[in-house]
C-alpha cells in the first residue's frame, strides 16, 4: 500500500511539472495583460513603470524560471489584478466551490441511486421509462440555459428562493460556510440542482445499468430462493454491487465538478472558484489562471488516489499496485 | 412573493428572515468588482466606484461631470502655477480624528508608494511640484507650469487619514517623500485601513461576493438615506437582470440592451438613464504600409483624406442608434456630447453615400478597396454588432469591409501593435471635458507630454498639438474653452478618429426608488433615494 502511494505521488509530481510548463506557454500566448489593466488615461512613463512591476518586460523563459523558483517555495506569484498571492485567492475561494460541488453530488447520489435502482428493477414500467427519458435530458440541456431556466421559474415567477449569490454564512472551522445558515441553504439549492442535474442523469444510468446486471446473477438469485425479503436483497447484495462503478466514476466526477463548476458559478454569481477563474482570464491574470489549474491539476490528483483506495475497501479483490507480484 | 406552498412559503420566509430592517438597507448588484479596496491600487472604474463612499476628494464631479466643492470648500488660481484650497472645517474621518491639509499631503505621498499596483494614480499627482500648508485647513498647491488641470485631476483620488497610516510627520517632497513605511493594500481589504471622510463606513468585504458598508453618522454632509449598503458583484448580464427581478437586489448597473424594453414593461421596475462620457469611435490608421487594406497594390488609401472623409460619410449614425443600440445611445459629431466642457456646438458630421461614392472616385478608388475592420465583442454595448453595421455601410461605398471581432483582452493587445487598418473603440473622458480625448487618441505621441497614449493611428498634426500645448497652459477656463472647441473642430475634420455615438448608461432599479443618472457611470449609493 505504501509503495503504491509512493509512486503514485511520484507519478502526480511529473504530471504537475508538465501541466505547469503547459500552462505557462499557454497563457502566454494570450493577449498582453498590461493592455487590460492600465488606465486608458495612463502615460508611457506609468505604462512602462506598470510593465516593470508586473516583471512583464523579461523574455518568456526568464518569466518562466522566476516562476518555477517561486513555486518550489510554496508561491504561486502575485495576482496581477488583485495584487495579493495567487494561491491565496484561490484557496480562498475553494470552501464556496467545494460546498457547492458536494452538494450537488449529495444531490445526485441521494436521487441517483434510488431511480436508478428502480428503473433496473422494473425496466418496463412507467416510471422506470419517466426515468430515463428524464436523464437523458439531464444530460443534453446545457447548465446555462437550465441555470437560467431555473431562475426564471423559482426567483424570478415564483419568488422562492433567491436568484443568486451565496447568502449568509457561518464558520466552521475558521472557514465561512453557508449550509449552516437557513439563508445560506436557500441560496446553495438553485446552484447545486442546477451543477447535479448532468451527474444525476450520470448516476441513475450507472445505477440502472448495474442493476439490471446484477440482478441476474446466481448469488441474488440464491439469495432470493432462501428466501430473504427483498428489501434485504435489494439494500445489500445488489446495491453493494452496483457501487463499484459508481464509486469510481463519482470520484472523478466530484474533480470534474469541482474544476468545471465556472458555468453554474457565473449564473448564480457563486464566489467560487470557478468564477475567479473566468474573470481572471478576462483580465488576463495570468498568475492566477495558472494558480487554479495547478490547484485543480493537484485535486484530481489526490481524487483519484482516494478512490482507488476506496476501490479496494468495496471489492477485496483488487490489489492495489501489485506489491505481491 | 406568491406563495403557493405552504412548505415552500416557509423555506421563503426563513431565507427572509436574518435582516431585521429592510427599509434602510440598499442592495446594488454591480456589473463589475473593484481589484482591491485600497483607493490608490487600481485606476479603475470600479474601484473608484467603491471609493467614493469611503474615502473622499478635495474635489468632486456632479451628475453632469462638472467640479463641485468636497473636502475643499472653495479654490482659485493665486498666479499662474499656484492654487488655493480652503479645507472644510469640522470633517471627522470614521476614527473620530480630524481631517486637515496634512492628510492630503500624506495622500499625494503614498500613491507614488503603493507596491504591485497594476495602474497607479500617479498620473494624476505628477502635475504637482510643492504643497504648502500655511494652516490645517488651507492648501497652496504648487504646480511646475500652468496647469488648468489641477482640480479636475485632485478629484480622481480619494484621500486617506495620516493619522490612522501613521504619517502624521510625513512631508512632500517632488523626488520622493520620506516614511518608514507605507500602508499595504492588504490592510485596506480587510477593513483595518478603511478609515476616510465619507458618508459610509466600511464594514465587511468578502472578496467575490458582498462588500457592506453602514452610514456614517457623524458625515458633515447631507445623510445618505441608507443605514446598510450592499455591493454584489454579478457580472453575467442575464443573471444580473434576473436578481433584480427576483427581488435579490433593489439596483443593478448596465442592464443589457436586449432586456431594457422588458424592464420598462415589468411594474415594479424603473429605469433611469443619462448619456455617459463616452463615445465609440473608429480610429482609421495612416501607416505607410496597412496592415488590414488590400486591393490598394500596399498603398494606404487611408493617408488621402478624401477616402476618410468618404468612410465618415458613409455611416448612417441615426440608423446604429436605433436599430442596433435600440435607442440607448446618442449618434456622435465628436467626442463628448453637448453640455460637456469643450464641446463645440458648430462640429457637425453628415451622411451621404452618394457623395462617399464621389469622393473614392475623385481619390483613384472607383472600385473601392479590402478592408477588414478590427472590433472587441465584449468592452462595449453591442460593439460587434455595431462593427457588423459598419462595415455594411462601408460596403455600400464600394469598400468591401470584413469583421475580425475578438474578446477584448485579444483586441487590445492585437490593436496595440498597430495590426488594424481601421478599429472600433470608446473613449470614456474621466476628466469631463475635451482635453482628454483630443490628447490621448488623436495628438501626436509625445511621451513627455502624455500625448497620444491611445494614438494608434501614426496620425500626426503638428498644428493641433500646438493648440493643445496652448489649451492646456491657460487658465483661465473660458479661454481654455474656446482652444480646445477650435482642437476639436480640426480633429474632426481631419476624420481619423470618426465619431460612432455615446453611450447611454442605464441604471434599473425597484420602484420607489430613483437616482440621478451620472455621465460618469458611477453607481453611488449616497445619491440613491426612496422616491417621495
Amino acid at each position: 500500500m505504501l509503495v503504491f502511494i509512493l509512486r503514485r505521488l511520484a507519478q502526480s509530481a511529473v504530471v504537475v511539472v508538465a501541466m505547469s510548463v503547459l500552462v505557462f506557454a499557454g497563457i502566454f500566448a494570450i493577449g498582453n495583460p498590461i493592455d487590460v489593466l492600465i488606465s486608458p488615461e495612463a502615460d508611457a512613463f506609468e505604462r512602462a513603470a506598470a510593465i516593470a512591476r508586473l516583471g512583464l518586460d523579461k523574455p518568456m523563459h526568464e518569466q518562466f524560471l522566476r516562476f518555477v523558483d517561486s513555486a518550489l517555495g510554496g508561491d504561486l506569484g502575485t495576482s496581477f489584478v488583485h495584487g495579493v498571492p495567487a494561491l491565496g485567492l484561490v484557496l480562498q475561494r475553494f470552501p464556496a466551490t467545494l460546498e457547492l460541488a458536494l452538494c450537488a453530488m449529495l444531490v445526485a447520489v441521494v436521487l441517483g441511486i434510488p431511480l436508478g435502482l428502480w428503473a433496473g428493477l422494473k425496466p418496463d414500467s412507467l416510471a422506470g421509462r419517466v426515468i430515463m427519458t428524464g436523464s437523458i435530458l439531464g444530460f443534453s440541456l446545457p447548465t446555462f440555459w437550465v441555470g437560467m431556466m431555473l431562475i426564471m421559474a423559482f426567483a424570478v415567477t415564483l419568488g422562492w428562493l433567491p436568484a443568486g449569490g451565496r447568502g449568509e454564512t457561518a464558520s466552521l472551522f475558521g472557514v465561512q460556510w453557508s449550509f449552516l445558515t437557513a439563508d445560506g441553504l436557500a441560496h446553495l439549492i438553485l446552484p447545486a440542482v442546477n451543477l447535479a442535474l448532468f451527474k444525476l442523469s450520470l448516476v441513475i444510468r450507472l445505477a440502472r445499468a448495474g442493476t439490471r446486471e446484477v440482478a441476474l446473477q446466481d448469488y441474488v438469485k440464491f439469495a432470493r430462493a432462501k428466501g430473504l425479503a427483498p428489501a434485504r436483497v435489494v439494500g445489500v447484495h445488489i446495491l453493494k454491487n452496483i457501487m463499484i462503478p459508481v464509486v469510481t466514476v463519482l470520484g472523478l466526477e466530484l474533480g470534474s465538478v469541482i474544476a468545471f463548476s465556472v458555468v453554474t458559478e457565473s449564473v448564480f454569481a457563486w464566489p467560487g472558484m470557478g468564477k475567479l477563474l473566468i474573470d481572471s482570464i478576462l483580465q488576463l491574470d495570468r498568475p492566477v489562471v495558472i494558480a487554479y489549474l495547478l490547484v485543480t491539476v493537484l485535486l484530481f490528483v489526490v481524487i483519484n488516489l482516494i478512490v482507488d483506495l476506496v476501490y479496494s475497501l468495496l471489492d477485496p479483490r483488487i490489489r492495489l499496485g501489485g506489491g505481491r507480484a | 412573493m406568491k406563495h403557493t406552498l405552504p412548505a415552500v412559503a416557509a423555506l421563503a420566509l426563513l431565507a427572509a428572515a436574518p435582516t431585521p430592517s429592510q427599509a434602510a438597507t440598499l442592495t446594488v448588484g454591480t456589473s463589475a468588482e473593484p481589484s482591491a479596496l485600497d483607493p490608490h491600487y487600481h485606476n479603475l472604474g470600479p474601484n473608484t466606484r467603491a471609493r467614493k463612499h469611503v474615502f473622499e476628494s478635495l474635489v468632486s464631479m456632479d451628475a453632469k461631470m462638472r467640479l463641485q466643492p468636497e473636502l475643499a470648500e472653495s479654490w482659485r488660481a493665486v498666479d499662474e502655477t499656484t492654487w488655493e484650497f480652503k479645507l472644510r472645517k469640522g470633517v471627522k474621518f470614521h476614527d473620530g480624528t480630524e481631517f486637515t491639509a496634512q492628510d492630503f499631503v500624506y495622500t499625494v505621498c503614498r500613491i507614488p508608494n503603493v507596491a504591485n499596483s497594476p495602474s497607479s494614480f500617479t498620473v494624476y499627482t505628477k502635475g504637482i511640484a510643492g504643497i504648502e500648508a500655511p494652516d490645517p485647513h488651507t492648501l497652496l498647491i504648487k504646480t511646475g507650469k500652468p496647469y488648468p488641470l489641477l482640480p479636475v485631476e485632485l478629484s480622481t483620488f480619494g484621500i486617506i487619514s495620516a493619522k490612522a497610516a501613521g504619517g502624521e510627520a510625513v512631508t512632500f517632497d517632488k523626488a520622493g517623500c520620506k516614511a518608514e513605511s507605507w500602508p499595504t493594500t492588504q490592510a485596506f481589504n480587510d477593513g483595518s485601513l478603511m478609515i476616510g471622510t465619507g458618508p459610509f463606513k466600511h464594514k465587511s468585504y468578502t472578496k467575490g461576493d458582498r462588500q457592506i458598508l453602514e452610514r456614517n453618522p457623524d458625515y458633515w454632509g447631507p445623510q445618505p438615506a441608507w443605514d446598510t449598503v450592499v455591493f454584489r458583484p454579478i457580472t453575467s448580464d442575464g443573471p444580473r437582470v434576473a436578481a433584480l427581478l427576483a427581488g435579490d437586489v433593489d439596483m443593478i448597473e448596465s442592464p443589457p440592451v436586449q432586456d431594457i424594453e422588458r424592464l420598462k414593461s415589468a411594474p415594479n421596475v424603473s429605469l433611469a438613464q443619462a448619456q455617459s462620457n463616452r463615445v465609440i469611435y473608429l480610429a482609421l490608421g495612416v501607416q505607410d504600409t496597412p496592415p488590414t487594406i488590400t486591393g490598394t497594390e500596399g498603398k494606404n488609401p487611408l493617408k488621402d483624406p478624401k477616402v476618410r472623409k468618404a468612410l465618415s460619410l458613409a455611416v448612417d449614425r441615426d440608423a446604429i442608434v436605433k436599430r442596433i443600440m435600440m435607442g440607448v445611445a446618442e449618434p456622435a459629431n465628436q467626442y463628448l456630447p453637448a453640455g460637456f466642457y469643450g464641446n463645440n456646438p458648430e462640429v457637425t458630421v453628415a451622411t451621404d453615400a452618394n457623395k462617399a461614392k464621389q469622393l473614392l472616385a475623385e481619390a483613384g478608388y472607383p472600385k473601392g478597396f479590402q478592408l477588414t475592420l478590427g472590433t472587441p465583442n465584449d468592452r462595449y454595448i453591442n460593439d460587434d454588432k455595431v462593427a457588423q453595421a459598419v462595415a455594411q455601410m462601408f460596403t455600400r461605398i464600394g469598400v468591401q469591409t470584413q469583421v475580425d471581432a475578438t474578446t477584448a483582452n485579444v483586441f487590445f493587445s492585437k490593436r496595440n501593435k498597430q495590426e488594424y487598418s481601421v478599429f472600433l473603440a470608446g473613449w470614456g473622458a474621466d476628466s469631463g471635458e475635451m482635453s482628454s480625448p483630443l490628447k490621448a487618441l488623436i495628438a501626436t505621441p509625445i511621451k513627455e507630454k502624455g500625448y497620444g497614449t491611445t494614438n494608434y493611428t501614426s496620425y500626426s498634426d503638428p498644428e493641433l498639438d500646438g493648440m493643445l500645448d496652448t489649451a492646456l497652459a491657460t487658465v483661465d477656463d473660458a479661454k481654455r474653452e474656446k482652444l480646445l472647441q477650435a482642437a476639436v473642430k480640426r480633429a474632426v475634420d481631419a476624420d481619423i478618429i470618426i465619431p460612432l455615438h455615446y453611450e447611454v448608461t442605464v441604471w434599473a432599479m425597484k420602484k420607489g426608488l430613483s437616482y440621478e443618472p451620472r455621465a460618469d457611470q458611477y453607481t453611488l449609493a449616497q445619491k440613491v433615494t426612496p422616491a417621495k
